[in-house]
């Protein structure tokens, strides 16, 4: 029996395909994936991501709790509101998770975590949080709105409770303001400006109707992967996993190395290969046609075997397939990809590939 | 529900069939095809002048989702790609049965073409799962 979210019933009113992602019966599309990820990059779309789990935790010693177990520093956070990206690893350097962390207010802070990884994660947190004294809550009651786009910030501000209006317009990208269970964050996984709202699921139908109603465009999964590789950004399960460290798939720059001391779980395992990592990631671009997949093998001039797309798909944006490879720190450009029995030229490219509506490869 | 068009051929695999005054096959795939597919992006069709065997795999169409074959319905050799979809890809979702055509083609045998699906049997096809 798959999970449904709040907005099952809109979703199946609206014609949406349903998939099962993670567990959950989910819309991959409307109408066209194609569509929705232009509204997205020129107007405003919003994503039902309520399978994603927002976790609150608490305690005197919770900033201490999460320096241990986070590779990014929450020591960085000096203000309420303030956010960070930072991958969980495990003692091995694997990225257990990828997440968004947020301090509330006194020494309290909040995560959202992904949908296939949440129980994990929550017995992760768990088996670390009694040492600590941390409260660790997930909390299934409430459910999580994306409105990504140009329009998206405009769109949502007048649907806000009053007192939280202002606030929410005056954020400051990676940054979250809150009024009672209303949460915003200036945070989005497209490459556009917009929100991230964790809210109750009664409230997540009413803005989502008021919202449906002012004109954001419903857009399922397809849209979200189509934007987010755009945006250069990972897919967890495909750009990394529990064998794959932050520093093999283009997250280093999450890890926070300073304070030296900071002992958080993995970094043993990260300094023994912080000067040379086994495998690094690559931006890629075919020129031509065709679409990249996730799983196609790569190889370099000499043929020799060198790794494989870990993501891939057609950029609508761009209008031409790009992707991720995965390859062996010393293979060297230029690279080739196998598609469908052939061998074709992959172009290396700095990501992102596309950022508020415009491409910059 | 996908539309099926009571006067062309089906093949089990999406494929349809119409066969025009002279003889000529005009080949694409079905409603539900393009459905299942999604939004198209790239078609690579057979080029005139090739021979086909039936069943042949001689077509790919690309979604944002997945690349799938697609297959000759009858032996042959192919006559006419449809250029249009290079440019404009989507009309294999806009307009399967129109203006999203792949190929045209000249039987080796007609009478293989009455072999083909009816509309009932393909729908029956669909019935089934």
């Amino acid at each position: 029996m798959l999970k449904k979210t709040a907005l099952h019933d809109a979703h199946a009113a609206l014609g949406a395909k349903l998939v099962d992602f993670a567990g959950w019966e989910m819309p991959v599309q409307y109408r066209s994936a194609l569509d929705e990820h232009h509204a997205v990059r020129t107007a405003c779309g919003m994503f039902d991501v309520s399978h994603m789990q927002a976790v609150d935790f608490s305690g005197a010693r919770t900033a201490d709790f999460l320096r241990h177990l986070l590779a990014n520093d929450v020591a960085k956070l000096s203000a309420p509101g303030g956010a960070r990206y930072t991958c969980l690893l495990n003692p091995e350097g694997g990225v257990i998770d990828d997440l968004i962390v947020t301090r509330r207010d006194g020494d309290a802070f909040r995560s959202v975590v992904n949908a296939g990884t949440a129980d994990k994660d929550i017995a992760w947190f768990q088996t670390h949080a009694a040492a600590y004294g941390v409260t660790v809550k997930q909390r299934t009651d409430l459910g999580i709105l994306a409105v990504q786009g140009p329009q998206a910030r405009t769109l949502v501000v007048p649907h806000l409770p009053a007192a939280l209006r202002e606030r929410a317009f005056a954020l400051k990208p990676f940054t979250a303001a809150w009024e009672g269970e209303w949460y915003v964050s200036r945070t989005g996984y497209t490459g556009e400006d917009g929100f991230e709202l964790v809210l109750p699921h009664a409230d997540i139908v009413a803005l989502w109707n008021a919202l449906l109603a002012d004109g954001a465009m419903p857009c399922g999964l397809g849209a979200r992967d189509s934007l987010r590789l755009e945006a250069g950004m990972n897919l967890y399960g495909n750009d990394m996993d529990e064998t794959v460290s932050p520093l093999e798939c283009g997250l280093g720059w999450t890890v926070a190395w300073v304070p030296e001391d900071r002992a958080f779980i993995g970094r043993a395992a990260l300094e023994k290969q912080r000067a040379s990592p086994p495998r690094r990631m690559v931006a890629v671009m075919l020129d031509g046609r065709g679409v990249l997949r996730a799983h196609m093998p790569v190889r370099d001039a000499a043929q020799r075997d060198v790794g494989q797309l870990s993501s891939g798909g057609f950029a609508p944006t761009l209008k031409q397939s790009i992707g991720f490879a995965r390859v062996d720190a010393q293979a060297s450009a230029p690279f080739e990809v196998e598609i469908r029995g052939r061998w074709l030229p992959l172009k290396q490219v700095k990501a992102p590939f596309v950022r508020n509506g415009k491409a910059l490869v | 529900m996908s539309n099926v068009p009571a006067d062309l051929k089906y093949v089990k695999s999406h494929e349809w069939v119409r066969k025009l005054a002279d003889g000529t096959l005009v080949i694409g795939v079905t409603d539900h095809a393009q459905d299942a597919l999604g939004d198209v992006v790239f078609v690579e069709t057979p080029a005139a002048g090739r021979k086909l065997a039936a069943e042949e795999s001689c077509a790919v169409v690309e979604s944002v989702k997945a690349a799938s074959d697609i297959y000759a319905p009858v032996a042959g050799t192919v006559l006419e790609a449809n250029a249009a979809l290079a440019d404009k890809p989507e009309l294999l979702n806009d307009a399967p049965y129109g203006e999203g055509w792949l190929w045209k083609m000249r039987a080796d045998d007609i009478a293989a073409v009455d072999r083909l699906l009816d509309a009932a049997g393909y729908e029956a096809v669909l019935a089934a799962g």
